[in-house]
């Protein structure tokens, strides 16, 4: 079980909660992650990355155990505290003021 | 007894005003997807209860929300927007090219006679269709191809911001884009070109009788003749009697023909409304007075309309799509400001009195009767 914590808008515009719960098969991955985020809310499709290349929004960010993974290739491994469930990832909108 | 809706697009969210066939008593509901900068809402002509919503953020992109009880629920539908094919590149502000990318919708707009079948105008510049409630989106390429890369961004961006459907005649589609000109279509869609002659930009560009570049703000035209349309642009309000093949100047004796949004009213194709602003770079009302100079002659002869407006120190601006008129025998009008009001007027223009004073700025209003 992957815990995953979304920014305000999101959980919002899915109809969800804050902080979901979500499962991956294999050795889970922020691509494999974002895969069932958007197979399960429909909704955030296009939100966090976009529709076609995949590649995140600009102003979105990944931060596990407080280290940003914004840039990491989407296919490296999640660390164990993230597969194990015993941290989230923290989807966030990055401060950008407004 | 009709009831009326009023749908506000806001910076900070979405509301919709109802009224009576008065318009003196108004119930506020909203906002509605708190925190989305609502670029337009818009109803279909063909089942009231059916509304669209255009939200976006630059964190999270676009969503499009849709309703099917008169905005009371509300859901995401289709929000991938995909230019069709190559996209190339268009004119930055600087001149040199910049690629096709695309940012928001600013403007949606339903077919009169089916619910389901509407269309988008975005940013970057493009015009797409959904033919199933918004669901998926297809853009309608050859638009772009009217000398696209000429096009450049306006201070708002480079945006397809008004989309006219002929009503008696699905073949014609007018849009309008900011910084390229108007454009027409006869063939839904398939082919444009663009209805800039007699449009001149002296100060904004370096050809100024172009073909294609001239800021235009907002076109209108009147159901019952439309082949007559009327355009606030950047500077100059303009008119044509030949569907945008032909336009001349009606500014007349306007305090400044610079402006955002133009209307025209229900029931007199001869009536038309502006809203001065003082120029480009002070987006505010000339002398701080907030008037609306409405022509009943088809542009020329214009008359201040100051009735429950403020007239000093007034200093909002009021955007290119904040401007509406139902459809009622006694023509009601509504506009919005960029401090949050939302004025009425139930007669036309000579009474106005504000719905609501404090609302984040607004960047949209519609009108819809609802039986």
């Amino acid at each position: 079980m992957i815990r995953v914590i979304l920014p305000t808008h999101l959980w919002r515009l899915a109809g969800t909660q804050r902080e979901i719960e979500i499962e991956v098969a294999g050795t889970p991955t922020l691509e494999k992650v974002l895969d069932e985020i958007e197979a399960r809310y429909p909704p955030l499709k296009g939100t966090i990355r976009d529709h076609v290349t995949k590649e995140r929004r600009a102003f979105i960010r990944f931060f596990i155990s407080g280290e940003d993974w914004s840039h990491e290739p989407p296919d490296t491994p999640l660390p164990e505290v993230i597969a194990s469930g015993q941290e989230p990832l923290r989807i966030i909108g990055a401060l950008a003021g407004g | 007894m009709s009831k009326v809706r009023v749908l506000v697009g806001t910076k900070k969210g979405g509301f919709i005003l109802t009224s009576d066939e008065e318009r003196k008593q108004w119930d506020v509901q909203g906002p509605l997807f708190a925190g989305w900068e609502v670029y337009h809402m818009q109803a279909s002509p063909a089942n009231p209860d059916r509304l669209y919503a255009a939200p976006s953020t630059g964190w999270f992109g676009q969503v499009i929300q849709r309703s099917d009880d008169g905005g009371k629920t509300w859901e995401p539908v289709g929000n991938e927007f995909v230019y069709d094919g190559e996209t190339g590149t268009h004119q930055w502000y600087d001149g040199t090219q910049h690629p096709w990318d695309f940012t928001r919708v600013w403007v949606l707009e339903p077919s009169p006679s089916d619910p389901d079948t509407l269309f988008a105008g975005v940013e970057d510049a493009a015009l797409f269709k959904s033919t199933d409630g918004g669901t998926t989106w297809q853009e309608l390429p050859a638009l772009r191809e009217a000398k696209g890369h000429l096009w450049q961004p306006g201070a708002g961006g480079m945006c397809l911001h008004k989309i006219v459907l002929d009503p008696g005649n699905p073949d014609r589609i007018f849009t309008a884009i900011s910084a390229a000109g108007a454009f027409r279509s006869d063939d839904g869609g398939q082919s444009w070109k663009p209805v800039t002659n007699g449009l001149k930009s002296e100060w904004e560009l370096p050809d100024a009788t172009a073909e294609v570049g001239h800021c235009v703000h907002n076109i209108a035209l009147h159901p019952s003749r439309p082949d007559v349309l009327y355009m606030q642009k950047h500077w100059d309000v303009m008119r044509s009697d030949d569907a945008g093949d032909n336009w001349y100047e009606v500014s007349g004796n306007l305090p400044s023909d610079f402006g955002f949004p133009i209307a025209v009213h229900a029931h007199e194709p001869e009536t038309i409304y502006v809203i001065p602003i003082k120029s480009d770079s002070e987006h505010y009302p000339p002398e701080g007075k907030l008037r609306v100079y409405r022509s009943r002659t088809g542009g020329n002869e214009w008359e201040a309309l100051t009735n429950g407006l403020p007239q000093e120190n007034c200093f909002h601006n009021i955007l290119r799509t904040a401007m509406a008129v139902d459809t009622l025998d006694s023509c009601g009008i509504y506009f919005g400001t960029t401090g949050g009001q939302v004025y009425a007027s139930a007669d036309s223009g000579d009474h106005w009195m504000p719905i609501v004073s404090d609302l984040p700025k607004v960047l949209s209003v519609e009108v819809q009767v609802v039986p």
